[in-house]
């Protein structure tokens, strides 16, 4: 047990290396999320053994635990030091969200205008409020299930339905390719 | 890259996406078949792959494990 903590602790802090330049945290605070993780997913390991069914070697299973326990501590340390309001309709930053120029082109404020109205107009409120949080605010998705006491998947089947009503509704106004939407979507 | 191309490209859904829950389930096994035979993995777990493309939080966590398991 020892020897598997030692393992999990090791990825841990390679983890949450690898995503610190995404992160507002120091050095003690990282290190203290990677042992707050590995020991946590030891926990859930130690919990769920009869689960593995050895269709992948125990580590890779076992580090599929703490990888998950890393993003969790994340999106919680978010969810208590939020960089951004969950509900902030700053749409001008949308360029900056698709990694694009600044906003300011014709182009762009067409675009804007646009998508407000489709998304006023065929979303509703709690999809509304979920696509408005992760695209126009940036709120990450684990900060926001908490917030809204729900779950990764649920957030992503509501951006998932939003974003094909979304695409229909643009599709349907010559936005965007109607072929390529009735194609792939039905 | 036009703003209608980037917004087309993240607004795309593809039906055999199969969410996160699913992708999550099976990432210790697509992780370890991505390093041992990409091309069989697209193949077999086209789903997962197709979730692990459209959704943010999944990706990184297939990013960490893959980086996990490669270092060992």
């Amino acid at each position: 047990m020892a020897r598997l903590h030692e393992l999990l602790l090791k990825v841990a802090r390679a983890e949450v290396n690898r995503r610190r330049s995404r992160l507002r945290l120091a050095g003690p605070e990282l290190d203290d999320l990677a042992h707050q993780a590995a020991a946590d997913s030891l926990m859930a390991i130690t919990g769920k053994l009869d689960d593995f069914r050895g269709e992948s070697r125990f580590t890779t299973w076992a580090y599929k635990f703490v990888i998950l326990e890393v993003s969790t501590k994340i999106g919680r340390h978010f969810w208590r030091h939020p960089t951004v309001a969950m509900g902030a309709e700053d749409w001008e930053r949308l360029p900056d969200r698709f990694g694009l120029d600044p906003a300011g082109s014709a182009e762009w404020q067409d675009l804007i205008a646009a998508l407000r109205r489709a998304v006023d107009d065929v979303l509703s409120d709690h999809q509304r409020r979920i696509f408005v949080a992760i695209v126009i605010a940036g709120v990450p998705v684990e900060s926001l299930a908490l917030e809204l006491a729900s779950n990764r998947n649920a957030i992503y089947k509501t951006m998932f339905d939003a974003r094909r009503k979304i695409r229909a509704e643009l599709a349907a106004k010559g936005y965007l390719d109607t072929r390529t939407a009735t194609g792939r979507h039905g | 890259m036009t703003g209608w191309d980037a917004l087309d490209r993240f607004l795309d859904t593809d039906p055999e996406d199969v969410g996160c829950e699913k992708a999550m389930a099976l990432l210790h096994i697509y992780v370890e078949l991505v390093r041992a035979d990409p091309e069989t993995a697209t193949e077999r777990y086209a789903g997962v792959e197709a979730h692990l493309r459209a959704c943010g939080p999944c990706g990184e966590d297939f990013e960490g494990l893959l980086f996990a398991v490669s270092a060992e």
